[in-house]
C-alpha cells in the first residue's frame, strides 16, 4: 500500500467544535465562510479539510498565528482531540475510530507530546516525571529508574533528577518535559509551542540541541510554532495554517521565495533571510585550473578572460589546492616556471554548502579572495563573492536576475581589485 | 399527618405535606433500615466514647496530646521546640476541660465529632471524585443538592431525623453528617478539576488509564484541597454539635443548651471555652495535615 511509505498521513482532516457539525458541514459546502459560520451558528471548524503526508525521519512544522487551529491539529494526531471527520493514518494504521486501548498503545509505544507549558506533573520529582510513561507500563523500578537517568543524561539534566520540577528554570524544565516523552522511545514527537514559553536566549539553545538530538535520533518530528524564524530553522517543510486550512506546505526555501499567497508573503516579508539562505544558496559555479594540466600562461588568459584577479587551483578530483594571485602568476610565468604550486597561497576563506548566510556576513566583509564553498571530501563545489552574499539577503523574488546580476557585478568587484 | 391514598388531592397543602408525607413512607416502609443504621451508629459511638473513657483524663488527655505532637512533627514545617510547646499547650488544655468537670461531654463531643466527620468523609470524598470526573453528575445533581444542604437552616433537619431515628446519638450524628458534608465535596470536586489542562494531556499522551489518571495524577495534585475540605467538614460538624444537643447528642453542646435554660453563665462560658479548644486543637491538626500533603 502507497500509505505505508508515509510515516504519518492526515487526509481530509476536520475538528469542529459545537455540537453541530453536520449542520457546519453543508453551511461550508454551499460556501459559507467559516468566519460566518461560526458567528451564525456558533459552529467552530478549528481544523478545515487538513491533508498533509510525513516521511520518516522529517521535522514537519506547522506554522501559524493563534486560533489558526495548528494546537488542535496537532491534538488530533494522538486524539487528545477527537478528530470529527477525515483520517489520521500513522504507519499504515487509521487512529480515528481505533479502540480505547489500542490508542493507548499507541500512545505508550509510537508517539510522545511535548507541552508549551511543560506539562510537568508538580507532585513528582524530575526523575519520577521522566519514568512515569514506563511506571504506567508497569516497568520495574529498577528498570525505569536506570532509563529515565540515561535520558536526563543525554539532555544535559545529570544532577536534578531528584530535583522538583519547580526547582528548575524554564529551559530545564522543558528538557525534563523532553525527557518524558523521550524515555518511551517513540518513533513521532509531537511538539506543541514545545520553545514559546522560553526565553529567546535558552529558546534558541533548545532550538539547537533539538537539531543536535534529531541528528542522532532520526525521529519524525511534528512541530507547532507561530515563530517564522523557528519554522525555517528547525523545519525540513513547513505548512502554513490559516483559519483551520493548511494554505501552503514547502521547503523553507519554497516558503520563502515562492510564498502561495498574500498571507505567506505577509508571513515572510519580515524574515531574516540571512538566517535562512545558505551557501549553496547563493554561490555560483567556480572558475577553477587544474593544478598538473596547466602552468601559470594559462592561468593568466583565464584570468584575463574572465576579468577576475585570482583563481583556484584544483587537482584532477577537483579537490581544492589553493589559490592562485594574478601578481603570483605573473611572476612565475616571468620566471618561465610550469607549475603552479609553488605559488598558491591558502589565506582564504573554506565553507561547506549549508552555512548559513549570517556566518558568511563576517566572512565576506574582510574576505581578499572569494570565498570556496568546498564539499566535506574537499572538492570545490562553488565561489562566492561579497557581492553575492549582499544580493542574497536583499529580498528578490526572480532568481535568474539575482544570480546574472552577481555574477556582473562579480565581475565589475574582481576587476576593481585588478585595478587596486 | 397520616396519608389516606382516597383523598390525597384535598389533604396536600404544600410542598411541605409531600416532604412529610415522602419521610412518613421512609418510616413506614424503611423503618427497619434506619432501626439498623441507628443500632450501628450507637454501637460505633458508644463504643468509641467508652474505649476514651477507659483511660482516666490524665492518661487520655497524655495520649491525645502526643499524637497531636507526631502529627505535627509528620507535617514537618515546625521546629522541634515549636511542637513540644504546641504538644504541652494541648495537654494544658485537655487538663482546663477536665478541671472544668466537663471532661465526659468533652469526650463524647469528640467521638460524635469524630465519627460523622468520618461518615461524611467516607461518602463526601467519592462523590466529589464523581462529580469532577463525570460533569453533568457535579453540575446538575450535585450541586443543587449540596446549595440545598448547606442554605437550609440546620435546625431544620433535626425534625426528619427525630422521626426517623429518635432523639439521640444517631439522629445527632445523621444531621451532622448532612450538614458538614459540602465542603469536602465541593473542595474534592474543585481540587480536581482545577488540575492544569494540559498535565491532564500530558498524561493521557504518555497512555494514562483513566483509573491511572486519577490515582497517579489527579488526585495527588488535589490533595491540598481535599485536605482544606475535610478540615472545613470537620469544623463544621464541631459547630453542628450545639444544634445537635437539641435533639438529645449529648455533649458539650447539651451543657451549653442547659447553661442557657438556666441562664448560667459560668456553665456557659466553660463549656464554650471547652468546644473552642476542642476546635482550635482538631484545626490545627488537620490544617498541618493538608499543608504537608501540598507539593508546593
Amino acid at each position: 500500500m502507497s500509505e505505508n511509505q508515509y510515516h504519518i498521513e492526515v487526509k481530509n482532516l476536520y475538528k469542529i467544535f459545537g455540537g453541530n457539525p453536520k449542520q457546519a458541514m453543508e453551511l461550508k459546502e454551499e460556501g459559507v465562510e467559516p468566519t460566518k459560520i461560526f458567528k451564525d451558528t456558533g459552529q467552530n471548524i478549528a481544523v478545515n479539510d487538513v491533508n498533509f503526508q510525513i516521511e520518516r525521519g522529517e521535522t514537519f512544522v506547522v506554522m501559524g498565528l493563534s486560533g489558526s487551529g495548528k494546537s488542535t491539529l496537532i491534538r488530533c494526531l494522538n486524539r487528545l482531540h477527537e478528530p470529527t471527520y477525515g483520517n489520521v493514518i500513522i504507519e499504515g494504521e487509521d487512529l480515528v475510530g481505533m479502540s480505547s486501548e489500542k490508542l493507548r498503545t499507541v500512545r505508550r509505544k509510537k508517539m510522545g507530546m511535548v507541552f508549551q507549558n511543560f506539562g510537568l506533573f508538580p507532585h513528582r520529582t524530575v526523575v519520577q516525571n521522566v519514568y512515569y510513561g514506563l511506571e504506567i507500563q508497569g516497568v520495574s523500578f529498577e528498570e525505569r529508574k536506570k532509563r529515565a537517568y540515561d535520558v536526563l543524561d543525554m539532555v544535559g539534566l545529570k544532577g536534578y533528577e531528584e530535583s522538583m520540577p519547580n526547582e528548575l528554570s524554564g529551559g530545564m524544565q522543558q528538557r525534563v518535559g523532553l525527557s518524558r516523552a523521550l524515555v518511551l522511545d517513540p518513533a513521532i514527537l509531537l511538539m506543541d509551542e514545545a520553545f514559546s514559553a522560553l526565553d529567546p536566549l535558552i529558546r534558541r539553545d533548545m532550538q539547537d540541541e533539538l537539531l543536535d538530538l534529531q541528528e542522532k535520533m532520526q525521529k519524525t518530528i511534528v512541530f507547532i510554532t507561530h515563530d517564522l524564524d523557528e519554522a525555517l530553522k528547525l523545519g525540513d517543510r513547513i505548512a502554513v495554517m490559516y483559519q483551520g486550512r493548511i494554505v501552503q506546505i514547502g521547503t523553507p526555501e519554497e516558503i520563502l521565495t515562492e510564498p502561495a499567497d498574500d498571507y505567506v508573503r505577509n508571513f515572510v516579508e519580515d524574515v531574516d533571510r540571512s538566517k535562512v539562505l545558505r551557501a549553496e544558496h547563493i554561490m555560483k559555479q567556480p572558475l577553477a585550473m587544474v593544478d598538473s594540466k596547466d602552468g601559470p600562461k594559462a592561468a593568466i588568459r583565464k584570468m584575463r578572460s574572465e576579468g577576475i584577479s585570482s583563481i583556484f587551483v584544483v587537482n584532477k578530483k577537483r579537490q581544492l589546492q589553493g589559490i592562485l594571485d594574478i601578481n603570483d602568476a605573473v611572476d612565475l610565468a616571468d620566471a618561465g616556471k610550469r607549475s603552479v604550486s609553488s605559488a598558491l597561497r591558502t589565506d582564504y576563506h573554506e565553507i561547506s554548502p549549508d552555512t548559513l548566510l549570517i556566518d558568511l556576513l563576517p566572512l565576506a566583509r574582510d574576505a581578499k579572495y572569494p570565498i570556496a564553498v568546498v564539499s566535506e571530501d574537499k572538492r570545490l563545489l562553488g565561489v562566492i563573492v561579497r557581492v553575492s552574499v549582499i544580493s542574497g539577503i536583499t529580498r528578490d523574488y526572480d532568481n535568474d536576475q539575482t544570480s546574472n546580476g552577481s555574477s556582473q557585478n562579480d565581475r565589475a568587484d574582481s576587476e576593481e581589485e585588478v585595478n587596486e | 399527618m397520616m396519608f389516606d391514598p382516597a383523598n390525597w388531592f384535598t389533604e396536600i397543602g404544600g410542598p411541605g405535606d409531600l416532604f412529610e408525607i415522602f419521610i412518613d413512607f421512609l418510616q413506614r416502609y424503611l423503618g427497619w433500615l434506619f432501626d439498623g443504621i441507628s443500632a450501628g451508629l450507637n454501637g460505633i459511638i458508644g463504643g468509641f466514647e467508652s474505649i476514651m473513657m477507659f483511660f482516666p483524663p490524665m492518661v487520655l488527655a497524655l495520649i491525645l496530646s502526643l499524637l497531636a505532637m507526631s502529627a505535627w512533627h509528620f507535617a514537618g514545617g515546625k521546629s522541634t521546640r515549636a511542637t513540644v510547646i504546641a504538644g504541652v499547650a494541648t495537654f494544658v488544655a485537655f487538663i482546663l476541660i477536665s478541671w472544668m468537670g466537663l471532661w465526659p461531654s468533652a469526650v463524647s463531643t469528640l467521638a460524635l465529632v469524630l465519627v460523622s466527620a468520618l461518615i461524611a468523609l467516607i461518602i463526601g470524598i467519592p462523590i466529589g471524585i464523581l462529580s469532577a470526573k463525570v460533569h453533568w453528575f457535579g453540575d446538575i445533581i450535585v450541586r443543587p443538592i449540596l446549595d440545598f444542604m448547606q442554605t437550609m437552616p440546620a435546625f431544620v433537619y433535626l425534625i426528619p431525623a427525630i422521626i426517623l431515628f429518635q432523639r439521640g446519638i444517631p439522629a445527632g450524628t445523621i444531621a451532622t453528617v448532612i450538614f458538614a458534608m459540602p465542603p469536602v465535596v465541593r473542595l474534592t470536586n474543585l481540587g480536581i478539576r482545577s488540575v492544569p489542562k494540559e498535565i491532564i494531556e500530558a498524561a493521557q499522551s504518555l497512555g494514562s488509564t483513566s483509573k491511572q489518571l486519577l490515582v497517579k495524577i489527579q488526585l495527588p495534585i488535589a490533595l491540598k484541597s481535599i485536605f482544606a475540605g475535610i478540615n472545613q467538614t470537620i469544623m463544621l460538624a464541631l459547630s453542628m454539635v450545639v444544634i445537635a444537643s437539641m435533639i438529645g447528642a449529648g455533649g458539650l453542646g447539651s451543657d451549653v443548651r442547659r447553661a442557657l435554660s438556666r441562664v448560667d453563665t459560668s456553665l456557659g462560658f466553660e463549656a464554650g471555652i471547652s468546644i473552642v479548644i476542642l476546635a482550635i486543637i482538631i484545626d490545627r491538626v488537620t490544617q498541618s495535615l493538608g499543608d504537608k500533603a501540598g507539593y508546593e
